[in-house]
């Protein structure tokens, strides 16, 4: 293996970090089984026993609700003989865990609780109750941040607040959408691999110069159609087309109006660029609502966030205006799995979750006819990456013309396309892969 | 008996437009207001507000249609076929104006070098029109569905 500190430049980077499966283990390791990683939403386990199984690295974990309203997150794991507690990927285990193979029950916070005929079978033996080893072990940390559930697998390191930084308005902005400050998921995740690198997923998300070029076939074909609804005047139904023809009609030279701001960890902001503000009666009645909750100023504060995308590093790709977020989960050094989900502003008129909706259905979903032209890209990225026809990657675009300040890179004006936030993750991956 | 006989020729016609390419031909077996929904589980009542896989009236069919077609479409461009089998039809309900009716397919699809396989069942409403019927709604259940999609879909199933 290479040695990964030597890897990385600060304009390029050596393919092997994409395509040796001894420098994903290191990063399994060193990165996603050390820092803060995205387990769930609370709405998404209500009730007390409510389950979700997620793999935080190669971990395999649970999110459990305990009767003690808390939140827990624990090893997929029996401590007995390694047995799988939670074989489906959500549920309800009601009063607590209980071992397929031989019974041995546990608590919602991973505490033993009963092994059958325990008194009988373990007298004099090194097993006893009250020793932690009989636990189901839990993350090291478990913190929420307005609802959104995180894990570290370390004891030691930033705490999730001080980890995210500036990332933080992902959540804020969401919440803050919505008239009541809370969002609740929608019952439904989109589960989609892409056979590449996770790297590549999260280099792309708040990559300004490749939709016009990925989408345009998608963005055309929106924007033929968004053109004759405009015709007959079906303002909110265009709406839809033209979060997809956005991807075409933004050229490739209009993208470096937009801006990137790069922070430490290897998180991201893309600033937006889809005009989300409209002025139909269905967001009239929303801001009606809205000013009500937050008066004029605040309104105003909140929905003048300008914001695209935000990317939490390692594994979480968020768009707070559209209430979505991609968690990444890297099954191998060339699989990777996204969990998608979408969220409802509590309080909110219906019409402004259909309007999100329509873009969880069209881009995110199975059938998406965005992401098809990204994961091929990535695939075919992935083989190139694998050939001896080149050592490096590039990302030297506008190298040396970032704005540096304290705790933030940004791109500079009409520089949107800077490969910045490349530049910024590889620096944070090389800086884990160091420790 | 008739009508059995003419509803699994609908069918496999559906099919068979899908299978040979001729987009527009099936769009066109849909009613003006006709929607195609691939729900992401089975017990989804409708496809109205709800998260979904596909749920397109015309206006989407077009887009995605022209999407395929479009020559900058990265994905469509290694070569690929998809080739169904229905099966199983069964009237569900029958009135003088439409017709409901299940059925199941099979399909398998090849893509560059690869062959997936999916399968399901057609849950489809249909309007008798001159000279056949219309798609007032196809419903798609995807014995798949509730596993992750290993890459995605990219035309209708």
């Amino acid at each position: 293996m290479l040695d990964p500190s030597r890897i990385v430049e600060p304009d390029r980077v050596r393919r092997e970090a994409y395509t040796d499966p001894a420098i994903f283990d290191l990063e399994m390791q060193r990165i996603h089984e050390t820092v803060w990683i995205y387990c769930g939403h609370e709405s998404q386990v209500p009730k007390a026993g409510d389950y979700y199984t997620m793999q935080i690295g190669r971990q395999p974990m649970i999110m459990v609700r305990g009767k003690d309203r808390k939140v827990h997150v624990l090893y997929n794991r029996c401590p007995h003989r390694g047995n799988m507690m939670c074989g489906d990927r959500h549920g309800n285990t009601g009063e607590q865990f209980r071992c397929s193979y031989h019974a041995w029950q546990f608590h919602h916070d991973g505490t033993l609780k009963n092994i059958p005929m325990m008194d009988s079978g373990y007298a004099g033996t090194r097993v006893n109750k009250g020793s932690p080893e009989l636990n189901m072990k839990p993350a090291a940390r478990v913190e929420s941040y307005r609802g959104f559930v995180f894990a570290s697998l370390a004891s030691s390191g930033p705490g999730l607040k001080e980890f995210l930084g500036k990332s933080i308005v992902a959540f804020d902005d969401m919440c803050d959408r919505a008239p009541e400050g809370e969002v609740e998921v929608v019952p439904n995740c989109f589960r989609v691999i892409q056979h590449s690198n996770w790297k590549l997923f999260m280099e792309n998300q708040i990559d300004a110069l490749h939709p016009s070029v990925t989408h345009q076939s998608t963005g055309r074909a929106a924007h033929e159609v968004e053109k004759q609804l405009a015709k007959k005047a079906k303002a909110g139904e265009a709406l839809s087309y033209h979060m997809l023809s956005a991807f075409a009609t933004v050229t490739i030279d209009k993208w470096d109006n937009f801006q990137t701001i790069n922070y430490p960890y290897g998180h991201c902001i893309l600033t937006g660029y889809m005009g989300l503000r409209p002025q139909d009666p269905d967001t009239k009645a929303y801001d009606k609502i809205m000013i009500k909750a937050y008066g004029q100023k605040r309104f105003e504060e909140i929905v003048g966030v300008n914001i695209h995308h935000v990317l939490v590093y390692p594994g979480l790709s968020v768009q707070s205006p559209l209430q979505q977020l991609r968690a990444v989960r890297p099954l191998g050094v060339d699989r990777t799995l996204t969990e998608i989900w979408h969220f409802r502003l509590k309080g909110a008129p219906e019409a402004i979750y259909r309007r999100s909706l329509a873009y969880y259905n069209l881009v995110n979903s199975p059938a998406t006819l965005i992401n098809a032209d990204d994961l091929e890209n990535f695939w075919k990225c992935h083989q190139g990456l694998s050939s001896d026809g080149g050592d490096w990657v590039s990302f030297a675009r506008h190298h040396g013309h970032d704005i540096e300040k304290p705790g933030e890179v940004s791109s500079a004006p009409n520089q949107g396309t800077s490969e910045a936030p490349m530049r910024n993750q590889m620096k944070a991956w090389a800086k884990y892969m160091q420790a | 008996m008739k009508d059995q006989h003419a509803v699994e020729q609908f069918l496999y016609k559906q099919s068979e437009l899908l299978d040979t390419k001729r987009w527009q031909d099936w769009i066109d077996l849909f009613t003006p207001d006709g929607i195609y929904w691939m729900p992401p589980a089975p017990e989804y009542k409708t496809w109205d507000g709800q998260p979904a896989i596909f749920a397109e009236d015309k206006n989407l069919m077009t887009v995605r249609m022209n999407r395929v077609l479009h020559p900058d479409a990265w994905s469509q461009r290694p070569l690929w076929e998809t080739n169904h089998v229905v099966s199983n039809v069964t009237i569900e309900k029958s009135s003088s104006k439409e017709i409901v009716v299940k059925s199941r397919f099979h399909m398998m699809e090849l893509r560059r070098d690869d062959v997936r396989h999916f399968a399901g069942s057609y849950l489809h409403t249909l309007v008798k029109a001159k000279g056949g019927y219309r798609i007032k709604l196809q419903r798609v259940d995807m014995a798949n569905a509730q596993a992750a999609y290993d890459y995605v879909l990219q035309v209708w199933v």
